[in-house]
């Protein structure tokens, strides 16, 4: 495993980890922020921003319950609105996740070490934050136990011909799933806290959530094996929640979402912008706690380029939506795709070519993709391009469909906008209390790069 | 020091030192032989001869998610609930397979770790290797074997002379 390792960062500029670390180094780099070093002032006013947004959602939801969704913009035709274009919004971030913690496992992609502790966490609380927009748009929230089939005194049992209930199976699995994959990986390294620990409560903690994890050889044989079934078991999985995600959509009959092309669409926009949403919170994150030499300039690199990859996948599709609602001579596919370019909501169409594939261009220029800051805002600018790109499939298919008598308008109100804000905080405020309390960066994952002591070749460190 | 030890500890700064260590050990006749590390090792399950049956059970839990998810499915859509849908015959299995696929994922999945947690003992709130206060290191950066008492060759004086040979760091008295 070592030489392979040695084999790819010869001849690259960079090496993954920065010289000089060693396995005792690595686990104070990052085990110290979380144990020793003092929090840095950033964490604080970031956590304090997210916690503000937190109140505003707690607000708004509170507010939804006393006085129905009649507070959101939704309205018939377009029930839908803010709510699922969020929803899906949030679950497609939760997506680069469980790509890169499961999928560059398989494939043997090492760099994935250093980021797929910090992107596992950001696919759970993307997923929760998912989570609860269909739950919020159900009108009786407190009954969303209907969803799930169990005996019940009305008699009734849902509908599994119906792809909503795929959704209920697929977007659960996926964060029971995600979750023992997390938990999972963070065993060893609750070792390794425990053991670091100097105060006896937190040891004791940190103890219990490790469940005695000695790292003993029959144990890490065992551990290494359930980890890789579990990438095999999460990568199908991937792909199947953000094509059932699609399947709300194709399985209707409107124009504009009855189309072959969206399972493969979703699953690359998902993976898109997954990769933006972790270089957005990476970028921030590797400076405020000095991990500059355990995510390096070449990890940044890697996602950029992944970005781009699937930014183009992403483009294809559009291209195909375009050319097939043409090339299949219906009417109402024809004007839709008129509609959604030069209808009323047409300034947004274009801004969302501008955000997701005009712009993301620029990175296919060296010095932009490797320069942090232009590409810290390109990654805000593709979570806006595919925030944007939900909006015009949920809200331009709809607002027009067959008859003209029934066409409508969608405007959010404040109320839409302080739940999609709030769900923001309520996301930052799990991701930073994460980085607070567990070591972001997976310790004995960085350990399997480390040059291992006593090894010919390569400076040891030690 | 208590009559009955847990076993003796020798300790190693790398992991090769690790693996060689181990094969001396398993070469010389101990069976009772176990290593702690920080990382995984490669070689040393092979070496005490570790096999592990997790696949074969994560198989068959994912078979039993896949047979219940459709029976399930095919019971509630079929027998006790059926329902005309657009004409659609009542076992219309096409749409019965993206939640068959989903409980075969969660079943396999949770196998998978119910299975990992209870075959490795764990929980455990106590292990007699901790009461050596080196250990907590075994989760840093040093390596440790381990010849239990239970191993039917296991006498202190030798076991102790045999893990001298293999040029440790250190050598610890485990208490049980």
């Amino acid at each position: 495993m070592h030489t392979e390792e040695r084999l790819v960062n010869i001849d690259t500029a960079e090496p993954l980890v920065g010289p000089g670390y060693t396995y005792a180094t690595a686990t104070e780099k990052i085990a110290g922020p979380v144990l020793t070093v003092p929090t840095p002032k950033g964490w604080f006013l970031t956590f304090g921003i997210a916690f503000a947004l937190v109140m505003v959602f707690l607000t708004a939801v509170t507010w939804l319950f006393i006085r129905g969704i009649g507070i959101w913009g939704v309205n018939i035709p377009i029930g839908w609105g803010f709510a699922i274009v969020n929803f899906v919004w949030w679950i497609g971030i939760g997506h680069a996740g469980t790509l890169i913690s499961a999928i560059l496992l398989l494939l043997h992609q090492t760099w994935r070490n250093a980021i797929n502790r910090f992107a596992e966490a950001m696919t759970l609380f993307a997923v929760a934050c998912a989570g609860m927009f269909p739950l919020l748009h159900l009108g009786r929230p407190w009954v969303f136990y209907w969803l799930f089939p169990f005996p019940n005194t009305m008699g009734i049992w849902p509908q599994f011909r119906s792809p909503l209930i795929w959704d209920v199976f697929a977007v659960s699995t996926y964060a029971t799933i995600s979750f023992v994959y997390w938990y999972v990986g963070l065993i060893p390294d609750l070792g390794s806290m425990r053991d670091k620990a100097q105060s006896p409560l937190v040891k004791r903690l940190y103890g219990i959530l490790a469940l005695g994890w000695r790292g003993a050889s029959r144990h890490w044989h065992r551990y290494e094996t359930v980890y890789l079934l579990l990438a095999g078991l999460a990568t199908p999985l991937v792909v199947s929640v953000h094509s059932v995600v699609s399947f709300d959509f194709s399985i209707g009959i409107v124009p504009g979402w009855h189309s072959t092309i969206f399972p493969p669409y979703f699953v690359a926009g998902a993976i898109y912008s997954g990769f933006a949403m972790v270089l957005t919170l990476v970028i921030p994150v590797r400076k405020m706690y000095h991990l500059e030499s355990l995510i390096t300039k070449r990890h940044l690199d890697y996602m950029a380029k992944v970005m781009l990859a699937t930014g183009l996948i992403v483009a294809y599709g559009y291209l195909m939506e375009a050319f097939y609602s043409w090339y299949s001579g219906g009417t109402y596919e024809r004007y839709m795709m008129f509609n959604r370019a030069f209808g009323p909501y047409g300034f947004i169409y274009w801004l969302l070519i501008l955000c997701n594939i005009a712009l993301p261009q620029l990175l296919w220029i060296p010095s932009i993709r490797k320069n942090i800051v232009t590409l810290f805002i390109l990654s805000i600018i593709v979570n806006i391009g595919m925030w944007l790109e939900r909006f015009v499939i949920v809200v331009t298919s709809l607002h027009r469909d067959f008859l003209p008598s029934s066409w409508g308008m969608y405007y959010p109100t404040i109320w839409d906008w302080a739940t999609y804000l709030g769900t923001i905080g309520v996301f930052l405020a799990l991701m930073f209390l994460f980085i607070r309390l567990l070591p972001m960066i997976s310790i004995f994952e960085i350990r399997q790069l480390v040059p291992a002591p006593g090894r010919n070749g390569r400076k040891t460190g030690t | 020091m208590s009559a009955k030890l847990f076993g003796l500890m020798a300790e190693f700064g790398s992991p090769d030192d690790l693996l060689k260590a181990t094969q001396k050990a398993t070469a010389e006749g101990y069976t009772c032989v176990e290593t702690y590390s920080p990382l995984p090792v490669e070689g040393i399950a092979e070496t005490i001869g570790f096999r592990t049956r997790l696949p074969l059970i994560v198989l068959i839990g994912g078979i039993v998610g896949a047979v219940f998810g459709y029976a399930m499915q095919y019971w509630i859509s079929v027998i006790d609930y059926p329902i005309n849908i657009g004409g659609r015959p009542l076992n219309s299995w096409p749409s019965f397979i993206p939640v068959t696929f989903e409980c075969t994922v969660l079943f396999a999945g949770l196998t998978a770790v119910i299975a990992l947690i209870a075959s490795n003992r764990l929980p455990q709130p106590y292990h007699p290797v901790f009461n050596v206060p080196r250990f907590s290191l075994a989760s840093d950066d040093r390596f440790f074997l381990t010849i239990e008492s239970t191993d039917p060759r296991f006498d202190v004086t030798n076991v102790r002379t045999f893990l001298q040979s293999l040029g440790p760091t250190g050598i610890y008295e485990v208490e049980p």
